[in-house]
């Protein structure tokens, strides 16, 4: 069940564009609607990596 | 255009690299042995060494593989070019490319586990071992032949791009390409682009980072990139970054996308490849890392407004970027490494489809490594074939096709594997009814990726793949109910079922 959760956050933080469909804040230059999306690489990766020991314990 | 013209240092250095790193994947089997000797008389059959690589690749080759024919050039061409004629919208290929990677870890393992104790190849394989149809396994592998067809193709036409951006015209380029690419298959097999993806990936690595340090440094930094960059593309209220009408066909192409991702022979084949189910969970973890390279290629599309390149063949975008901000020697580098780019993913895909057409197609199971060949030659010939008939627009469309058409098979290779009491008559409606639906629809939309639907004072585009395959599912279900009511839920008319439950 939390395995579950984990896989399925990128799907709800990237799917609902209206969420980061902004300019707004900046970072490094960065409008919000790409570094949000970018940013969500290295959390994906860390939620399947806990998604894996999660497994992995059970 | 504004451009340099390329010169003799650009052409060398392309050559160099290029050819260095053919003859490095076709000589294979000679240099193999000297990095690893303890494998020698384990493998079930030649067969399954041509074109599975004997399924022993680790953890670093199988990132390699399956980051590098899943990344490919035409991603280098195309996401940019995407970016540069529509701006942020052309972005969806970083949330689809994130989504795929959970998909992956949840479903790919599974799929390996049942493929390595059948002795499966392909998707093709799955399918008729696990519902015991013959007409299924054929409806799989050709929806696989006929989607990666196109996609080949379009790694045959970035090769061409840059050796045109290099000063070539005619038939030369293609030929080059064409040439390159079947011999660097012939002899080095499926350990050819396992071997040599990670030259590609360094040469790209090198190329990309270069372009998003010096393009920003040329222009004032990130945000005078931004900047300039959206004064060449139509301004939207509030701040926004796609317009309103197009968050539903960004959302829904990511989606489909990340569904069909995997479903390619190609992408399947590295993914079958690995040495075990846990390879591919790490694999998950690490993949993402290539996501981020995707990210910046893609932004390489805004770079070439804001460096003020201008014109009408979106794919020579990147290019000319290269060429106007690169010194020639090194936009030459750049090229080989889009050129290999293409070569490793293209080389991947030609055995993926010649696995199909040698293991499924084909009426009697044959494991001649030569007839191996001949297949991947014939399947090359065939992507050569759609870009000589087929202008370079049409090439693209297709590949669109493709993917609604791989996209059908979900249910049966994916939805396979849940507890569902799904039978090969009702998967091969659906299948049926979804890809007539899904090519119809794009044919009445003129080649569109979405299609427009409306109910209950909602109304959206929504990607063409993902509807057929809404009306693939809902026919399989209700097929699948019908025909257990019309035999009274008879055992002996499900086919049984294979436990999907042990661990790799």
């Amino acid at each position: 069940m939390k395995k579950t959760i984990l896989l399925l956050l990128p799907f709800a933080g990237l799917l609902w564009v209206p969420l980061y469909n902004r300019h707004d804040p900046v970072l490094l230059g960065f409008p919000f609607f790409y570094w949000y999306q970018l940013a969500w690489v290295p959390v994906t990766s860390v939620l399947i990596w806990m998604a894996w020991k999660t497994d992995r314990q059970s | 255009m504004n451009t340099p013209l390329p010169d003799n240092a650009a052409i060398g250095v392309f050559i160099l690299f290029f050819v260095a790193t053919i003859v490095l994947g076709s000589t294979v089997r000679f240099w193999r042995p000297l990095l690893n000797r303890r494998k020698a008389a384990t493998h079930p059959s030649q067969g399954e060494e041509w074109g599975l690589g004997g399924r022993e690749f680790g953890a670093w080759v199988t990132w390699f593989l399956v980051g590098g024919d899943f990344y490919t050039a035409y991603t280098v061409i195309a996401v940019p070019a995407l970016v540069y004629s529509t701006g942020g919208f052309g972005f969806f290929a970083l949330p689809y490319t994130i989504i795929v990677y959970p998909f992956i870890f949840a479903v790919m393992p599974k799929l390996w586990t049942i493929a390595r104790d059948g002795g499966h190849a392909t998707a093709a394989d799955i399918v008729r071992a696990r519902f015991g149809s013959r007409t299924l396994e054929l409806a799989v592998a050709i929806s696989g032949l006929v989607a990666v067809l196109p996609y080949i193709a379009l790694q045959l036409i970035g090769i061409r791009t840059v050796v045109e951006a290099l000063g070539y015209t005619g038939m030369l380029p293609l030929l080059f390409a064409f040439v390159s690419l079947a011999a660097y298959t012939w002899l080095g097999g499926l350990h050819a682009p396992a071997l040599t993806a990670f030259i590609k990936d360094v040469m790209i690595y090198i190329a990309v980072l270069a372009a998003v340090i010096i393009v920003p440094i040329h222009l004032g930094g990130y945000g005078a990139m931004f900047h300039a960059a959206t004064e060449h593309l139509p301004a939207l209220p509030g701040g926004r970054i796609v317009s309103q009408d197009q968050t539903v066909p960004y959302a829904t192409l990511a989606l489909s996308s990340a569904f069909a991702a995997f479903l390619y022979p190609h992408t399947l084949t590295g993914i079958l490849a690995a040495k075990s189910a846990d390879t591919i969970r790490q694999n998950a973890v690490f993949l993402p890392i290539y996501t981020i390279v995707l990210g910046l290629i893609a932004l390489l599309g805004l770079m070439a407004h804001a460096a003020g390149i201008v014109t009408t063949s979106s794919s020579q975008v990147v290019p000319q970027l290269f060429l106007a901000i690169f010194p020639s020697w090194f936009a030459g580098f750049c090229f080989a490494a889009i050129a290999v780019g293409a070569l490793v993913p293209a080389s991947v895909m030609a055995i993926g489809a010649a696995n199909l057409i040698m293991h499924n197609i084909l009426p009697r199971h044959s494991e001649s490594v030569t007839g191996s060949r001949l297949a991947g030659l014939g399947v090359k010939v065939g992507a050569l074939g759609c870009v000589v008939f087929l202008n370079a627009k049409f090439a693209i469309d297709l590949q669109l096709l493709g993917g609604v058409i791989i996209l059908q098979t979900f249910p049966a290779l994916i939805m396979g594997l849940l507890p569902l009491r799904l039978s090969a008559p009702a998967l091969i409606g659906g299948w049926a009814s979804g890809s007539l639906f899904g090519l119809g629809l794009c044919w009445l939309d003129g080649l569109k990726p979405v299609h427009p639907i409306a109910f209950g004072g909602f109304s959206a585009s929504v990607s063409t793949g993902l509807l057929a395959l809404g009306v693939n599912i809902v026919v399989t279900m209700v097929l699948g109910s019908v025909i257990r009511l019309a035999l009274g839920a008879s055992p002996s008319t499900l086919q049984p079922r294979q436990s999907v439950r042990r661990q790799g």
